[in-house]
Formats: C-alpha cells, structure tokens, sequence
C-alpha cells in the first residue's frame, strides 16, 4: 500500500462529513435545496463563484493548454476577470427579480419574464444540455487524477465510479449547504497547492520564472505569444466579449448567486474576484515548466502535464495531497452542475408537466432526477465516443443562445414576444449544433474573408441568427396580437 | 450615462484594447512575457477600478442604511 491513497481516502470522508454537517438542522425544501434559503453572505457566495471555475479543468486542463499551445490559453484568466465586472451591473437587477417572484434558476426567470411555461422548459432543456458535458468532463478529469496520483492502484473508472457515488449522497442530502461548506475546504487547499507548484517547480527547473520563460522561448518561440491565425489576437477578443456575456447565465452559477443574501454582496466581489483570478498564474507557470520538463504528451495527454510533472518531482505523500486536493476540483463542482440540472428538471419540466399538488413531490422529483443524471454523464464518461466531444463543444455555446432575449427581457419596455424568445433560441441552438456536427464556420464558407474575420469565435454566427430571427418572430407575432386581440389584453 | 457605467468599459477597452499592441515575441517585465504581464497588470487594474465603483455607487450606501 502507497501513502497516497491513504491522504485520497481521507480527502474523501472529509467531504462526506462536511456535508452532513452541512444538512444538518435545516428544513430541506426547494429553496433550502438548490439556493441555500437565499441566505449566504459575501464569503459563501464569493467561494461558490470563485470555485465554480476553479475546477478540474483549470487545474489540469489551464495546464494542459499552456502545454499544447502556450499564450491562447490566458484568455481564460480575461473573460473572468471582465465577467465579473459585467456582473456588478447584471446580478443586482436579477437578484431583485428572482428573490420577488420566489425564482431559482435560469428558466424559471425566462418563464416568468416571457409569461410562458413553454419556454422555460425550452430554457431548461437547453440547461440541461449545456450543464450535463461539464459533469461529464469533471468525472473524466476526476478519473485521471485518482488513477495517476495513486500510482495506477485505482482505476479510472472504479475512481469515477467511487466520485460519482459520494457526490450524488451528499447533493441528496445537503444541497447547496453542503457544496457551500465543501468549497471553502476545496478552495483553501486548491490555493496552497497551486501557489506553492507554481513558485516551486519554476524555481526547482529553472531557477526562475524568467529563467523559464526564456529556455521555453529559446526552443518553442510560437508558445509565448498568441498566433497570427487560428487562435489569433482576433479569436482571443472576439471569445472573451462572447464569454464574459454569457458568462452568467450558465445555469449553474445563476443559481449560485442567487443564494445572494443582498445584491451588495456580489458588488462587494467584484473587487475580490478579479485577484482570485490571478491564481491561473501560477497554474500556467506549472503548464510552462512541462513543456521542456515532460515532453511528448500528445493531444489530449496535454491534460496530464501538471500530474506527470509533480510525480516525477515529489515524494509520494506530496502526490497524496495533490491527488486530494485535485478530487476535491473536481466533486464541488460536480455538486453544484447535479443540483442545477435537478433543479432544472423538477422546477420547469417536471412541474408544468404533471401539475404536482405541492411544493414537497417538486423537491423529491429533483432530487429522485440527481442520480439519474450523475449515472447518465458516468455512463457518458466510460463508454466515450464522439456524441459525448460534441456535447462538449457545443456547451457554451448552447447557453450563450440564452444572451439576446434574456438582455432584452431586463429592459423596461421588453421589445422581444415570447414567439420571438422561444424561435431564436430554437433557432441558435439549431446553428451551433449544424455547425460543430458538420464541423463548418466562417472560414469554410468564405474563404476569402481576411484572417481576423475567419478566426471571430463561431458562436458569434449562431448568435447573429438567433438574433434575426428573434427580431422578425417578434415584430410578426407583435403586430398580430394588436391587430387580433385588442379586447382580451387588459 | 453613469460614471460607473463608463468606469466598467475601462477593463475592456484597456485589457482587449491593448492585446494586438503588446502581442510581441522576447520582450519580459517583471519576469513575464509582455502579453501576460499586460493582461496581469490589467487584472489588478480592475480590482481597483472596481473598488472605486463600488465606493461612489450610491445603491451601496442605501443598502446598508435600511
């Protein structure tokens, strides 16, 4: 038996002892559930949104991109810190909005702006699409962490297996409350690790982070600056603005703030929030050190540059903690994208569906719904495939189709019908999913656009469509409520 | 328009804004290279701008009287 998976197995009951903890003494009812009772402070919140994108993704995959193609990979670190500057004037209004009308997530606000049952389950289902490939692709970065950190003792299916398990008890149980409570662990250890790896293996290689800088300069030039096509100056831009607007709207952090106990909490973050960004740093150092520490990781092994590095610079307990800490990215998360599709499917597909009699069968459908959707992304997980890279693709994009009619139903004289929501959103969704399957794009269809025009980020396109349309839906549909119904409406 | 409201364009146009200009290969500050120390530098910028907002919003003071 190795030391590290002593640390692994003890990460893991931490877990489950803080959410119990965290469940306990509270009345579980919806609002309890998947908002926290709408009742956290600037600290919770801050950390729900903080560590919402602190995940496995950052941790392996920031990493991992440094090592595959070095500079484009900062664009991460932009988009976060301009998103949180957009959100010290979207949440607020949102906030007021949703605590008024008793709202909990992303659909159920579209339903009650738009007056229509219909399309929150349109929203919801996109939702559910959109939040379903990061569950999947937090269990598969869940699986390769376990698997390398305990030498290849555990599998990384029986690693997913295991996650997949302990995640779908304690979401059951404590909800919000417990990932709340398990991402101030995650996110204090998360600090400590990435911080000291990124100023140590430097340090411990180069001598320096100029040192580094320069040898990774001296043999991959490209690395350090971001290309003249492809993932161009051009690209970075046109992805962060795309981003950063449609940033809240992922389901799963629209519902984190809305735990919210004030919208002066997220004002109050949005001055915090941009240094916790700088933590990236330190990941795309550890990512700059691999490239001439660990060389050959082809393609998506790139993902396994910061655990190769650590194995081969530390003794096997350090390895333990990182293997710890990094199971801890990945299950938080985890946590918080289950309760958000479970809220989803119970709040605005179950409800208008069947008409439940109360408030209690909408908690339990949600609830009964969380290991069927933990299940489906495992089963997603270990059979592979193509569907499963689409998916993923496709995710943020999906949800940015969300942006048009969304901005516009915050307005005070909301131009846009609920046709006119419901047809761009359809019709969007319908773009991005042609374009990622039949894998075309601005650069295909006209060749002879200049460079910075064919590297604009794709969903840019999807996002043109879904906004014509929606404009001519509504001006139709306007025009034929006034001409039809000028008695009934009042 | 708002003074907040212009003080929150001022990340974007000076993060993005800036990126073609300091796009260049060999060039180091502070032990970075350019582009990364631009976007670093523009990161702290905004906590700071953010923090200006924040001080002279006067939906923050509201708040706390009530």
């Amino acid at each position: 038996m190795n030391i590290s998976l002593y640390i692994l197995a003890a990460f893991l009951v931490l877990i489950l002892a803080l959410a119990v903890r965290a469940a306990k003494g509270k009345q579980m009812n919806m609002e309890q559930w998947s908002v926290g009772g709408r009742g956290f402070g600037a600290l919770f919140v801050f950390l729900l949104l903080a560590g919402e994108f602190f995940t496995t993704f950052t941790f392996l995959g920031g990493s991992g991109m440094i090592y595959q193609s070095g500079a484009p990979a900062y664009y991460v670190m932009m988009y976060l810190t301009l998103a949180y500057v957009f959100s010290y004037y979207l949440l607020p209004p949102i906030w007021r909005y949703a605590k008024k009308h008793g709202i909990i997530s992303i659909s159920g606000f579209f339903a009650h702006k738009y007056n229509s049952r219909l399309l929150g389950m349109l929203v919801a289902v996109v939702g559910i699409l959109g939040t379903v490939p990061n569950i999947v692709l937090q269990l598969k970065g869940l699986g390769i962490i376990v698997s390398q950190t305990s030498y290849g003792a555990i599998s990384p299916v029986m690693a997913m297996w295991i996650g997949t398990i302990v995640v779908t008890f304690y979401v059951m149980l404590s909800g919000l409350h417990g990932s709340a409570w398990t991402a101030v662990l995650k996110d204090i250890a998360i600090i400590s690790v990435v911080v000291f790896l990124g100023c140590y293996l430097p340090y411990h290689y180069y001598g320096g982070f100029q040192p580094m800088f320069a040898a990774v300069a001296a043999v991959k030039p490209a690395h350090l600056i971001f290309p003249d096509k492809g993932q161009s100056v051009s690209w970075v831009i046109s992805t962060v603005v795309l981003t950063v607007v449609a940033y809240y709207l992922q389901p799963g952090l629209f519902m984190s703030a809305l735990s919210a106990k004030s919208p002066k909490v997220f004002r109050k973050n949005t001055i915090y929030l941009p240094v916790y960004t700088l933590m990236l740093l330190f990941v795309y150092f550890v990512g700059y050190t691999a490239v001439l520490q660990v060389p050959g990781l082809q393609g998506a092994e790139g993902d396994l540059a910061l655990l190769k590095l650590s194995i081969q610079t530390f003794e096997p307990w350090m390895i333990g903690l990182i293997g710890g800490v990094g199971t801890l990215t990945a299950l938080v998360p985890t946590s918080v994208f289950l309760l958000t599709a479970g809220t989803l499917f119970a709040q605005d597909i179950y409800q208008p569906l069947f008409k439940p009699a109360s408030e209690r069968t909408v908690a339990t459908a949600a609830k009964t719904a969380i290991p069927f959707i933990a299940f489906t992304s495992l089963y997603f997980v270990i059979t592979g495939g193509d569907a499963l890279y689409m998916l993923l693709l496709m995710s943020y994009n999906l949800i940015m189709q969300l942006v048009p009619s969304f901005l516009c139903s915050l307005l005070p004289k909301n131009p846009v019908t609920k046709y006119g929501a419901g047809l761009g959103i359809a019709a969007g969704v319908a773009t991005v999913a042609y374009m990622t399957i039949a894998k075309t794009g601005l650069a295909t269809w006209f060749p002879l656009l200049p460079q910075a025009v064919k590297d604009l980020n794709a969903g840019l396109v999807a996002l043109a469509v879904n906004i014509i349309v929606m404009a001519a839906v509504s001006v139709f549909s306007k025009q034929s409520v006034q001409e039809s119904g000028r008695g009934e409406v009042g | 328009m708002k003074l907040i409201h212009v003080l929150g364009l001022v990340p974007f146009l000076g993060m993005l804004g800036g990126l073609p200009y300091v796009n260049k290969p060999g060039a180091f500050v502070l032990g970075m290279p350019l582009n990364l120390f631009w976007i670093v530098l523009w990161v702290i910028l905004t906590a700071v701008i953010m923090a200006i907002v924040y001080a002279i919003d006067p939906d923050n003071r509201e708040e706390e009287s009530s």
